[in-house]
């Protein structure tokens, strides 16, 4: 593309790249408050248990304690949809559910406090599998969910959310669908090793209240605004005032801060003061966000041509101890199911499922990385009885211009204006997917012990327009513009981004734009950086807030040049008559000292635009030892246009991390199934990788012009980890020769696969 | 809580002395709000003390490197050292790498911006004290040797291969200015 920016897509720092490298970025634990309290909480060390009795005197006593909360002594206060959430239950369903909490002067005294609690359990029988969680027997965690199943998907009865989240996909009639079939298959396959996003900063949160329903609150959140989805949706305060600090990690995780802000609040009421809840390590590994477990038993109707006739299936998520979003994640990866996959004929159901393991919630992925990974290798069957190469498969089924689908809102849209198969060819070029794919179940090459296989997956989100967003852009005497917009920090470089766009609008130097602070008090409502939708849902506000504030200053410099605001133009902070740009004037000259043209800026949702992202991966596998070695991965995708060519590059290779790639090969919650404790527990025993295994990782990005906003780009960070582990396990089962149904592939799991080891599985 | 000082038979205070960033700082040992306790780690003297937060805390035991920083030349965990320990010694953190006269960054640090070597940034003060240590180690390092150097340095963001071209770059750089003395 040929077009003439000034910012957009050049190879330019962020704007705060300076601060990040001299440590002056301030993240959660940099930030204290006069008079500040710290929190800490006693864990249960049962998966499933009651408290029998609990006795707190000794610590009450200890000197520097100001509160000892159980749950006989908290606020009312219950979340979740529907609500089963409350601060503190007598109850208990997970190792390391909290007990009873403590406020004290010190972290030491809260530590010693905690020691010093008395509590007798009375254990009760624990659930950890899917498939028994749901059986009439199986030990029930809650009385609103029989059979440890949420109940059928609710609406949340406000704006934006009033229809029932999408949870069953029912199109046409599959049993027409499986007569019309040349080949129908069936199986299992799960994806339930539940690993942890893990983020290098843990989460934490500060709460002060100002008032009997005023609070203030302070995170390391990637979206400030879900402080007050949490309260407004759930409980009945009026206003948070949400303050994100910069989030050293997110991935999804930190926008569920529902559990830590509950206790955080319910302290500092108990206390008066201000109360900083910061998870240690091993409180982030056992008793915050993993990824959901996820578990299809699904049937596939296939014609020769690779056409899919009919999907039927019962798709369990667990969420381990309970369920904040319910049914919101599995609303998108049905959304998302129907995006990679047109077919006439769905009967495809979601059930939500409690286990007593730590709660699972928002991942990077959404659902859809859950969906994907185990629905793929069940598809790999029907494809493979078709002899049909996975990328034609893709590039046939996925969802074109003009193609429908039921998205999270259970409603019909149509895809708009989007071709991706472009950068699916292209992509399958640079990695030599021809030369290297030797048909199902067959590796591309075979030395000595080692095999090498070939695999491909695709993924694709129509939540990148999901929701509302509102943005001002002041433009001030100074000739310097303010962006308004509730945007934090968390590693997508998305403020510097729209920062960046609003410098494009106004041809004004990127050091004249300022963004205020994400602090929910100083500016307008704004849903928050998830479903990738940074780049087309808040660059529309901005772009939009910047143009309008540009036409103000245009039709009042027009008075003073004595002509029609359309002859008038705007750049680097001068006004001018387009004919005459040599007799420019500063707008300082328009406005005057006390007057700045506050323009706004509006994004109302649009799920009509989808991206998509397909992963091309090579792997060698040691069959003498199980071990599996990612050789080689490629990103195809179109952004329609780069915003900012460094920070996209980081996204992309954001594949491997936040329990992405690696979760399909040794990235695993383990848990022992005796006492339900979970064995990876500390950042030696959980897995990840390292700088000296980096994979040789390519990319192909095209740049389409998509009909999105000014800059005709769309986001699509999120979904760079989601194609991932389908892609290897494809990858692994070709190299092996043996079709795998089950993650993370363990060199136990290879072993046996092969005959080479006997013996019961590892879980 | 015990409020007893640390083992002294005199009563007399003890101080142990660290520079940090090129600055003496002598600090008081014992049990009051404002002393040293011996419990307290190396990293939490450097944030929590000193004042120095951009020395980040990750895991507190040693596995994920965020809280390096360079003690007499060598790049040293802080949250595994007790600051009782460190007497005497010489420590940089990130804060020291800037020029504090001109105010210049640090190559390093240059070259991680212009490589967008970072995305939350969490990690990054970590990654480039073990980076500086490195570079001022060894003259011919290769890309094996910086991944090696980093191994023990958690990125979850995934902005290895933009920090290894980054560290690459600036030794390339550095080798340039002493090639030409």
């Amino acid at each position: 593309m040929t077009n003439n920016y000034r910012y957009i897509g050049k190879k330019i720092p962020r704007k705060d790249a300076k601060e990040i490298v001299t440590g002056k970025a301030a993240f959660f634990d940099d930030i204290k408050m006069p008079d500040m309290l710290i929190g800490k909480t006693l864990r249960s060390p049962y998966p499933h248990a009651n408290i029998q009795s609990i006795d707190t005197r000794n610590a009450e006593n200890l000197p520097g304690v100001k509160a000892v909360l159980t749950y006989k002594n908290i606020p009312p206060w219950t979340v979740g949809i529907p609500p089963h959430i409350p601060v503190l239950d007598r109850r208990l369903r997970y190792v390391g559910d909290a007990v009873a909490l403590v406020a004290a002067e010190t972290r030491e005294i809260a530590e010693a406090a905690i020691e010093l609690i008395e509590v007798e359990y009375e254990p009760l029988e624990a659930v950890y599998d899917l498939d028994e969680a749901i059986k009439p027997e199986a030990p029930q965690l809650y009385d609103f969910a029989p059979q440890n199943m949420v109940p059928d998907a609710l609406p949340l009865g406000v704006e934006g959310f009033e229809d029932a989240p999408l949870h069953h996909i029912k199109i046409g009639n599959v049993e027409k669908g499986f007569q019309e079939a040349d080949i129908i298959c069936q199986g299992t396959c799960s994806y339930d090793g539940i690993p942890n996003p893990l983020p290098p900063e843990p989460p934490g949160i500060i709460v002060k209240w100002e008032g009997p329903e005023e609070a203030i609150v302070w995170s390391a959140t990637q979206s400030p605004s879900w402080a007050n989805i949490l309260t407004s949706m759930f409980l009945n305060f009026t206003e948070i005032r949400s303050i994100a600090t910069y989030c050293g990690g997110s991935y999804g995780s930190k926008n569920m801060l529902f559990n830590i802000s509950l206790h955080a609040a319910a302290l500092a009421k108990a206390t008066n003061r201000p109360v900083k809840i910061y998870y240690t390590k091993a409180e982030h590994l056992n008793a915050f966000v993993l990824r959901p477990a996820s578990r299809i038993h699904g049937k596939i109707g296939m014609k020769k041509d690779g056409t899919l006739t009919a999907i039927q299936g019962d798709w369990l998520m667990g969420y381990g101890a309970n369920a904040p979003m319910g049914f919101m994640q599995l609303a998108v990866g049905c959304g998302e199911a129907q995006l990679a996959l047109r077919c006439k004929n769905w009967d495809f159901k979601a059930k939500c499922v409690l286990t007593n393991r730590t709660p699972s919630g928002i991942v990077r992925g959404f659902g859809g990385q859950e969906l994907k990974s185990s629905l793929m290798p069940i598809l790999s069957i029907a494809m493979r009885e078709a002899d049909i190469d996975p990328l034609e498969f893709f590039k046939k089924n996925y969802v074109k211009d003009g193609d429908g689908y039921y998205w999270r809102d259970s409603k019909w849209h149509v895809c708009e204006g989007m071709d991706y198969r472009k950068a699916m060819e292209k992509g399958g070029e640079a990695f030599g997917w021809k030369e290297k794919w030797k048909g199902w179940l067959k590796p591309t090459t075979e030395k000595g012990t080692k095999k090498t296989g070939v695999g491909v997956s695709l993924h694709g989100n129509a939540d990148v327009g999901e929701d509302r967003s509102e943005a001002y852009v002041r433009l001030m005497p100074s000739g310097e513009a303010v962006v308004q917009i509730l945007v934090a920090e968390a590693g997508m470089g998305q403020r510097d981004s729209l920062c960046k766009m609003v410098a494009e609008v106004l041809q004004i130097p990127l050091e004249k734009v300022k963004m205020t602070p994400p602090d929910s008090l100083v500016n307008p409502v704004e849903s928050g950086l998830v479903g990738s939708r940074g780049t087309y849902a808040c660059g529309t506000a901005v772009i939009a807030a910047a143009q309008d504030a540009r036409k103000q200053l245009l039709e009042k410099a027009a008075e003073k040049f004595n002509t029609a605001a359309e002859n008038m133009d705007t750049a680097d902070g001068m006004v001018f008559q387009k004919d005459k740009p040599e007799q420019a004037m500063p707008w300082f000259f328009i406005t005057g000292p006390f007057q700045s043209f506050t323009g706004f800026g509006r994004f109302n949702t649009d799920f009509t635009k989808p991206n998509f992202m397909m992963i091309f991966t090579e792997v060698e596998v040691d069959v003498e030892t199980g071990k599996i070695e990612i050789l080689k991965v490629l990103a195809a995708t179109d952004a329609g246009q780069i915003i900012n060519p460094l920070a996209l590059k980081g996204q992309i290779r954001g594949s491997l991390g936040s329990a992405g790639i690696d979760t399909a090969i040794m990235e695993e919650s383990v848990i022992d199934p005796q006492n339900g404790h979970i064995m990876t527990s500390n950042m030696i025993d959980y897995k990840w990788r390292t700088f000296a295994e980096l994979p040789e990782f390519d990319d192909v990005i095209l740049e389409s012009q998509f009909p999105t906003h000014q800059f005709k780009a769309i986001g699509l960070g999120e979904i760079s980890t989601a194609p991932t582990p389908a892609a290897v396990l494809m990858a692994v089962s070709n190299a092996v020769g043996k079709q795998f149904f089950d993650y993370p592939l363990t060199p136990d799991k290879i072993l046996r696969a092969l005959g080479k080891i006997q013996g019961a599985e590892s879980k | 809580m015990t409020t007893s000082p640390l083992p002294d038979s005199q009563h007399q205070i003890r101080t142990i002395h660290l520079t940090v960033n090129g600055k003496n700082f002598p600090l008081e040992v014992g049990m009051a709000p404002h002393q040293i306790q011996p419990c307290h780690t190396l990293l939490q003297t450097i944030r929590e003390t000193l004042g120095f937060t951009g020395t980040k805390e990750g895991c507190d035991e040693g596995a994920c490197g965020a809280c390096t920083v360079i003690m007499d030349g060598e790049p040293i965990l802080s949250c595994m050292m007790l600051t009782i320990e460190c007497d005497g010694k010489s420590i940089t953190t990130i804060e020291g790498l800037q020029n504090p006269e001109t105010g210049h960054l640090d190559p390093l640090q240059q070259s991680f911006i212009d490589h967008g070597a970072f995305q939350c940034g969490f990690c990054t003060p970590g990654i480039i004290m073990a980076s500086k240590a490195l570079i001022a180690e060894k003259s011919d390092i290769e890309t094996k040797d910086i991944q090696e150097a980093l191994s023990g340095h958690y990125c979850r963001c995934i902005t290895h291969y933009q920090v290894v071209d980054a560290v690459v770059d600036v030794t390339k750089k550095v080798m340039r200015v002493s090639d030409d003395k």
